[in-house]
């Protein structure tokens, strides 16, 4: 009887501690990366990049947790609004610039990462999720009664400190790169095969000597971290954040949910591919298919099309729901997880780890 | 001691609404082991159902219910074998795709309401929505309490589905062991189509019966959806009892709570309780530390 | 001081014990043998051991030292380890990794947890199967996996938990001779079987169990003649052979 996929996972075992893997690829997209603002000076385009590497690190930091360690968790944006809270209530209470907070944020993510972690790291499988989903809904109910600390509702707004998109560029490339650069050194170490362990196979993990719940813990930590700093850095960009967004089950956990799963879980490269692909089906929904339905309303005056093109643009939930059901359904590896069955060819079972 | 007996009161007929949402879900959890995050959104579907045969065809939500348990038994029963079914039987690496599944199948179901209904409130109100009845200076609301009657004939309706009919007891023994009921020629699949019906239809009459004391929009699924977890839970995988002994019991905490501490900690009430239940659940513990 | 002893082990399933007051001595170096018919516990008392969960009563001493109840994985870094009768392949990583994985065990780094994966890989035979899925093995290598990821962690004291189910009767001998070499190695190892064949092979002293309590201990020859252990057996061994 095989298991599943018919090939191993990431074969840690060759390469250098730097990670295995290509180097051509990502080295490319890196300097095209790095180049983009100085090409590109349309400051939407840019700004969609930014939300692109930004959802890099939230989706790798998922990755990391439930990918790797088979933790899945359904809650990340507790991590993320509480460091986009912490870069907020730095700025607009202490009158430190934000950017200190950048690095807080994701040491306060952590703070929240530790008990919930401890607690709740006894719970297994679905129920593990659940457990985070509560932590989620949590979050947002504090931030939204402790008014005296977050402003509730009414949210936090602080001066940005650049007019150009390009800085906060650069740092989000920063971030993004540290990410990925950081996970591929993880994943090829000790820990790396020890989340792996755990993931397989807990008792088996336990039995050969891994303390199961510390680098459970250690897993969640980095997690939310990464995730936290990204918070960190929207409230940086937005310049805005209320409960309501930076505490979203929808448009941030769920969103980082699916960019670890479209992508590819338990892969270096899935939240890249996964952060680009799910940020365009995002605009392509919040834009009624980059403007072609409101072209279509125009030309046919038709006032059916126009309420659709505006019922469209609103129907970003319902296009992630369709794309959940439909992903699990069909490439339950995601697209780097299951780019063998995606390109057509066959693979021959037993083949070794692939550098792809 | 009238403020007592009242939120007592309150708390009871709600919990037997609720044992008829729990129940549902604890079939679907007991027998295939799915983690339902759609059940409120099943729920809200029956409640627009009710709304639509009200305002539109005239028809009173306790005939309703007529319509709305065979329409969400249908609906379970597709969701059940198209995207649930198939799930189990393709391997990968997250185990949780079942949930996940059950959580994009409940935005699918929202958003579809807002796109036909609007995020605007809506409610059924009906001759007896506001009217309540009293017996010693305690008020009994009357939609809750008909709720309550029909709650409890609906749970002993099941209980003797699924102790004296071959197909209560094909589901019960799915529940305990699948691979022996299979040995025993039960079909697995469509057992799980069927439950997932039932449970479906049952949370249909929890909505409709709400219906008239209650207002609906699209959001209204995920509350519901955690209710019937923690109902699910605190009763036990599986047994219809604890869903009564769940419902109930939420029923009262709720009741108390919103009476004793306040309003506004109602959501916060039913979090505490969702984590606490996680944490410490009776009996169930063990099962959830060693999958 | 022994090197391993169980102590009146009991272990209780809601009203039902499993193990009811087993005790024994492991003597370093020793092939121990544990045999019982299916269900009589023993699988329970490696549980217990090794703290997969922790007994009702009784107590566990190794090299003097208390592990009772101790974490799973402190254990297997004190140097017990054990393998499971229902095999565990971490299903998704090659061999070499679910044996480098076991490797770290000692405080390695990368380099010599590789080394050390490679080296216990040839000592059991298994170094051709390195790159290959461990999801994939037939049951053979999968329990020769089983057996050198556990080698892996470097253990003095290994539990074996039915490695002779299932295989054929080369793959028996083989399995047979990985034993013997891993005792010449220096360790010690309570081997858990309930096929008579293999353990009266292999084993120096036998402790035969039969619904949680002990029947009678001695060479195989001793307990293969004893009465009771007989008759625990009568049906057993006819449908072994």
């Amino acid at each position: 009887m095989t298991m599943g996929a018919e090939r191993p996972m990431r074969n840690p075992s060759s390469g250098t501690a730097w990670g295995q893997g290509p180097w051509i690829g990502p080295g490319i997209l890196l300097v095209a990366l790095i180049l983009f603002p100085l090409v590109v000076r349309n400051a939407y385009y840019q700004h969609l990049l930014i939300l692109v590497l930004m959802w890099v690190v939230i989706g790798s930091g998922w990755n990391v947790i439930a990918g790797y360690t088979g933790q899945v968790s359904f809650g990340d944006a507790a991590f993320f609004g509480t460091g986009a809270y912490t870069a907020g209530l730095f700025a607009s209470k202490l009158g430190i610039s934000s950017w200190w907070a950048m690095a807080l944020g994701g040491f306060t993510a952590m703070a929240v990462a530790f008990p919930f972690g401890w607690i709740c790291f006894r719970l297994r499988g679905a129920y593990f999720a659940l457990a985070s989903l509560a932590l989620n809904e949590v979050m947002r109910h504090v931030a939204t009664i402790w008014e005296s600390l977050t402003q509730g509702m009414v949210g936090i707004l602080i001066v940005q400190t650049y007019v150009s998109k390009v800085p906060y560029y650069y740092i989000a490339l920063a971030l993004a790169v540290v990410s990925v650069a950081g996970i591929r050194m993880v994943v090829a170490s000790k820990w790396g095969y020890y989340f792996l362990s755990i993931r397989e196979d807990q008792d088996v993990a336990e039995s050969l000597g891994i303390d199961t719940h510390f680098y459970k813990m250690i897993s969640l930590n980095i997690a939310a971290f990464l995730t936290g700093m990204a918070g960190a850095l929207y409230m940086n960009y937005m310049g805005f954040i209320d409960p309501e967004v930076v505490f979203s089950l929808h448009d941030i956990s769920i969103m980082a949910i699916l960019v670890g799963i479209v992508g590819g879980v338990g892969t270096i490269y899935g939240p890249v591919v996964g952060a680009f692909v799910m940020v365009a089906v995002h605009e392509f929904f919040r834009t009624g298919f980059f403007g072609l339905f409101k072209l279509l309303a125009a030309a046919t005056g038709s006032a059916m099309v126009e309420t659709a093109a505006s019922y469209v643009a609103q129907a970003h939930v319902l296009g992630f729901g369709v794309l959940v059901v439909l992903v699990i359904r069909l490439l339950p590896n995601g697209i780097v997880g299951d780019w063998k069955k995606i390109a057509g060819r066959g693979v021959r079972p037993g083949s070794q780890g692939v550098g792809q | 001691m009238e403020v007592f007996l009242q939120t007592l009161v309150a708390g009871i007929l709600k919990g037997g609404l609720y044992s008829l949402i729990g129940m549902g879900m604890t079939l679907i959890m007991g027998v295939m082991g799915i983690i339902n995050l759609a059940h409120g959104q099943l729920m809200m579907v029956a409640m627009y159902l009710t709304y639509v045969c009200f305002h539109y065809l005239g028809i009173d939500p306790y005939v309703a219910l007529v319509v709305s348990m065979p329409c969400l038994f249908v609906l379970g029963a597709v969701i059940q074998k198209y995207a649930l079914n198939p799930l189990m039987a393709v391997e990968s690496i997250l185990p949780e795709n079942q949930v996940l599944m059950t959580v994009g199948i409940g935005m699918v179901l929202t958003e579809i309401a807002r796109f036909i209904f609007s995020s605007n409130y809506r409610s059924v109100t009906t001759t007896y929505s506001g009217s309540a009845f009293f017996v010693g200076g305690v008020s009994f609301s009357v939609a809750l309490t008909v709720a309550f009657l029909v709650a409890v004939a609906f749970t002993l309706f099941m209980f003797w589905f699924l102790v004296r009919t071959d197909l209560g007891r094909s589901i019960r023994a799915t529940a305990q062991d699948r691979d022996a009921a299979l040995l025993m020629g039960v079909n697995s699949k469509r057992i799980t189509i069927v439950t997932f019906g039932i449970g479906s239809a049952l949370v249909a009459a929890a909505g409709t019966l709400l219906m008239p004391v209650y207002y609906l929009f699209p959001d209204i699924g995920g509350p519901f959806t955690r209710k019937a977890f923690v109902i699910t839970i605190l009763g036990g995988l599986g047994s219809t009892v604890g869903a009564i002994f769940g419902g109930l019991t939420l029923g009262l905490a709720e009741s108390f709570g919103a009476t004793y501490i306040g309003m506004a900690f109602d959501d916060m009430i039913g979090l505490l309780i969702f984590i606490l239940v996680l944490l410490f659940l009776p009996g169930g513990f063990k099962r959830l530390t060693k999958v | 001081m022994s090197f391993f002893e169980v102590d009146g082990l009991v272990k209780y399933f809601g009203g039902l014990a499993a193990v009811n007051g087993v005790s024994f001595n492991v003597r370093e170096g020793e092939i121990f043998g544990l045999i019982g018919p299916n269900g009589s516990g023993k699988t329970t008392i490696f549980n217990c051991i090794t703290s997969y969960y922790p007994p009702t009563r009784g107590s566990v001493r190794f090299k003097g030292k208390e592990i009772t109840g101790l974490k799973t994985h402190r254990i297997c870094r004190l140097g017990v380890v054990r393998t499971f009768q229902l095999v565990k392949p971490l299903g998704r990583m090659t061999v070499l990794d679910n044996v480098i994985a076991a490797a770290f065990c000692r405080g390695s780094g990368k380099r010599e947890a590789r080394e050390t994966a490679m080296a216990t890989l040839e000592f059991c035979g298994l170094a051709h199967r390195r790159r290959a899925q461990a999801g994939s093995l037939p049951i053979g290598e999968r329990k020769r996996l089983e057996i050198t990821r556990a080698m892996a962690t470097q253990p003095e004291l290994l539990l074996l938990d039915e490695t002779a189910a299932g295989l054929n009767p080369s793959e028996l001998d083989a399995a047979m001779e990985l034993i013997r070499r891993i005792r010449g190695r220096g360790v010690t190892i309570i081997i858990v079987e309930h096929i008579m064949k293999v353990i009266m092979s292999v084993s120096d002293r036998i402790h035969a169990i039969n619904f949680g309590q002990t029947l009678a201990e001695g060479t195989p020859r001793e307990v293969a003649d004893n009465p009771s252990v007989i008759e625990a057996y009568l049906g057993e061994e006819n449908a072994q052979g």
